[in-house]
């Protein structure tokens, strides 16, 4: 199995959290936030991967020896549910932050602060 | 369907059916359905209570039991101590929605159902045996929470709280998410029991460090350790109150539930031999955590903000509880976790009254204000008392058995951190009561001008004020109060949870009763007593908080002899810490970045 996915995922991870950090635009950082979920991705998947491994289909083809791991697939599909759901809802908040503060940069975004 | 599933369920059918009734039905309907499932979970969840109490077991859903030891199922793990937190959390739920009833003048059906969803959410988090499980209904959780902090979605306030909270949490999920997927790579189990046993006997190398730090630090974002605690206290002062009482008084503890039950499932045989290290590094996070929150707390003048601070602070000493890695300190966390989630949930509906009747959750506005409302004083005083931890309530026990648990632990210190922190939060408590119900004090700040905004935040959720309070706004949280005056004097109520909480921490044991659904042989558990040093501990944490709260009601004189430079250096330092929580997402999570690069530094060195 190939070190490249895991050096993807970690890379993704990484600058996903930059973006967050370094964003002056509210869409833009939720989008990073995406951007770091892709990396659950990447690594779910490249666990589950068999060299060689068929498709996890089990009925009507000719059966094979090895197959990728369907586990990681669906938990690789519940997290992007989740995905859906989450940014979904950020994204019409940020909807409602441009309407109520006028900007989508996270500098002008002062109402609650200590 | 197995009884184990149905606090699940339940609430998650009738959630949906509310959002379809909401529109015909007079909204009495859609409150006495939302509260009766409420209730009914309750029911439940105490059934499995004490179905579990001799004999815990794990429920495979659809059949799909294990076979020597491999599992393929997903698996519901029913013992006394998950089943009892599902319970508590059903509990507030009910009492937040019957509180609602009231509060929410406009509360269309939107809000029971994700109160509902909500409680489904918690309840699945406390029994799942699964580790994907957790993280899925940890994201439930935080996807319910931040459109409940958002309820009041045209407020410029709510808006900003949800969105740092989602982005917070969700970075904690995803790096939940990848612990797993690293965990799933080594041992290709899901199932917590499983992964445990398969880790058995190894060393820790750099794989399962890296992932109990993913692990861990995700948890603690939603237990709001310090450097990842700064959504909590935007959230806080922003949702609506009802929802405040959830957040402080259940969901934050989850994060911590998470991260015991993760360390003595699966960390506590790989991690075994450098459990003493692993210790250090918790107690550190959480005596930060402690001592930022006491300070954060007691110089707010936001009320709602300052509950949410004394939370952190509290959630820094339940840390530091759990880091002892004992059965004493799990015990005692179990103990004092109930007494202040009782405490908190009734500060923060008495707090959801002032605002209810006033408009406002500033300190210097509600001056005097509340002199007429007796009975909301006094229950606010026995909060203060409450969060100080004043012998013979309910807190003083889970206080005690945690002193205990730090100096059998060999942390003599620790209980001067726990003193501290109940004194800020207690003494905070009390005088807001002393200013807002009797008008003592001054009625403006001088000497720290920057904290103006504080009070135009709040011109949400109910702003026009009211000649009189519904009885049933104060009857809730009296109750609640009650119970957290009273619960620690139960008959053997203290050493149920303190046996419960020790159970979690028996690897052997829990591994046998998940695979291979054995009865578990668990080592008699000894329940502490309450030492003579425990009251002096505990009248010093009182007098200091009520002394503290005296000194800034009616000390402004004194000042003029504490020396100048003195009080410019401690403003200043202050004003640094006050800084930090800008509510900025970037810095939030910049903050988030470091702290788990501090962690996972910490843990590739050490724990080696």
């Amino acid at each position: 199995m190939s070190f490249l996915p895991f050096a993807v995922a970690a890379w993704l991870f990484v600058v996903g959290l930059y973006g967050i950090v370094s964003t002056r635009n509210l869409v833009c950082a939720i989008l990073s936030l995406t951007v770091v979920q892709s990396a659950t991705y990447v690594l779910l998947l490249g666990v589950g991967y068999r060299t060689g491994g068929q498709a996890p289909i089990f009925a009507d083809i000719p059966q094979v020896s090895t197959a990728v791991d369907p586990t990681v697939q669906v938990m690789v599909l519940t997290d992007i549910v989740i995905e859906a759901t989450v940014t979904g809802l950020l994204l019409a908040l940020a909807v409602q932050a441009h309407k109520r503060f006028g900007s989508l940069d996270p500098n002008e975004l002062r109402a609650v602060r200590d | 369907m197995h009884i184990a599933a149905l606090p699940m369920a339940v609430p998650m059918l009738v959630a949906p059916l509310l959002v379809v009734v909401r529109r015909w039905s007079p909204r009495i309907v859609v409150d006495l359905l939302a509260t009766a499932t409420g209730v009914a979970v309750v029911t439940l969840c105490v059934i499995l209570v004490v179905r579990s109490a001799h004999h815990p077991f794990a429920y495979w859903m659809g059949g799909w039991r294990p076979g020597h030891l491999v599992t393929i199922g997903i698996a519901l793990d029913v013992d006394p101590l998950g089943a009892g937190l599902a319970a508590f959390a059903a509990v507030l739920v009910t009492a937040a929605l019957l509180y609602s009833w009231r509060y929410f003048e406009a509360a269309g059906g939107l809000y029971q159902a994700l109160m509902l969803v909500f409680l489904a959410a918690m309840a699945g988090f406390s029994l799942t045996g699964d580790i994907f499980d957790l993280a899925v209904f940890f994201e439930l959780m935080g996807a319910v929470a931040y459109a409940l902090t958002a309820h009041r979605n045209e407020e410029r306030g709510p808006i900003q709280g949800a969105i740092n909270f989602a982005i917070s949490n969700s970075i904690g999920a995803y790096a939940i998410f990848v612990g797993i997927a690293l965990l799933y790579a080594r041992t290709g189990a899901l199932n917590m029991a499983q992964i445990g046993h398969a880790l058995d006997g190894h060393q820790a190398d750099p794989l399962v460090l890296v992932a109990m730090t993913l692990l861990f630090i995700g948890f603690l974002t939603k237990a709001a350790a310090v450097p990842v605690h700064f959504w909590l206290a935007d959230a806080h002062a922003v949702a609506p109150t009802p929802v405040c009482v959830l957040f402080s008084g259940v969901m934050v503890e989850l994060g911590l539930y998470a991260v015991a039950r993760l360390y003595w499932t699966i960390f506590a045989g790989p991690l075994g031999p450098h459990a003493h290290t692993l210790q250090a590094i918790l107690i550190a996070f959480g005596t930060v955590t402690a001592l930022w929150g006491g300070i954060m707390c007691f110089t707010q003048r936001h009320v709602k903000r300052l509950l949410a601070f004394s939370t952190v602070s509290h959630m820094g000493m339940f840390l530091c509880g759990v880091g002892l890695l004992s059965a004493g300190g799990l015990g005692a966390v179990a103990t004092y976790v109930v007494g202040h989630g009782f405490t908190k949930a009734g500060l923060f509906m008495l707090v959801g009254v002032l605002l209810h009747r006033f408009g406002t959750v500033d300190e210097f506005d509600l001056h005097g204000r509340g002199r007429g409302m007796r009975l909301v004083g006094v229950l606010f005083a026995v909060g203060g008392l409450l969060l100080a931890a004043m012998p013979g309530l309910s807190t003083f026990f889970g206080k005690s058995l945690l002193d205990g648990a730090a100096l059998e632990g060999d942390y003599p210190w620790l209980p001067a951190v726990f003193v501290f922190s109940s004194v800020a939060t207690g003494g905070a408590v009390l005088r807001v009561g002393g200013r807002v119900f009797c008008g003592w004090g001054a009625t403006e700040r001088e000497d720290v001008p920057e904290q103006e905004h504080a009070a135009s935040e709040e011109e949400d959720e109910e702003t026009e004020s009211r000649s009189h309070t519904p009885p049933l706004m104060v009857i809730v949280p009296a109750v609640l109060l009650v119970a957290a005056v009273v619960g620690g004097l139960i008959p053997g109520a203290v050493p149920a949870v303190e046996k419960a909480a020790a159970h979690l921490g028996d690897h052997a044991a829990y591994v046998h009763w998940v695979l291979r659904s054995g009865p578990p042989h668990y080592a008699a558990v000894e329940s502490k007593h309450v030492e003579d040093y425990d009251y002096v501990y505990a009248a010093g944490a009182v007098l200091g908080a009520v002394a503290i709260a005296a000194l800034t009601l009616f000390g402004p004189p004194l000042r003029r002899r504490v020396p100048e430079p003195l009080i410019a250096a401690a403003l200043r330092a202050l004003g640094g810490l006050r800084r930090l929580h800008s509510g900025h997402i970037g810095d939030y999570i910049a903050w988030w970045t470091a702290g788990a690069a501090v962690f996972g530094g910490a843990s590739l060195v050490l724990l080696r």
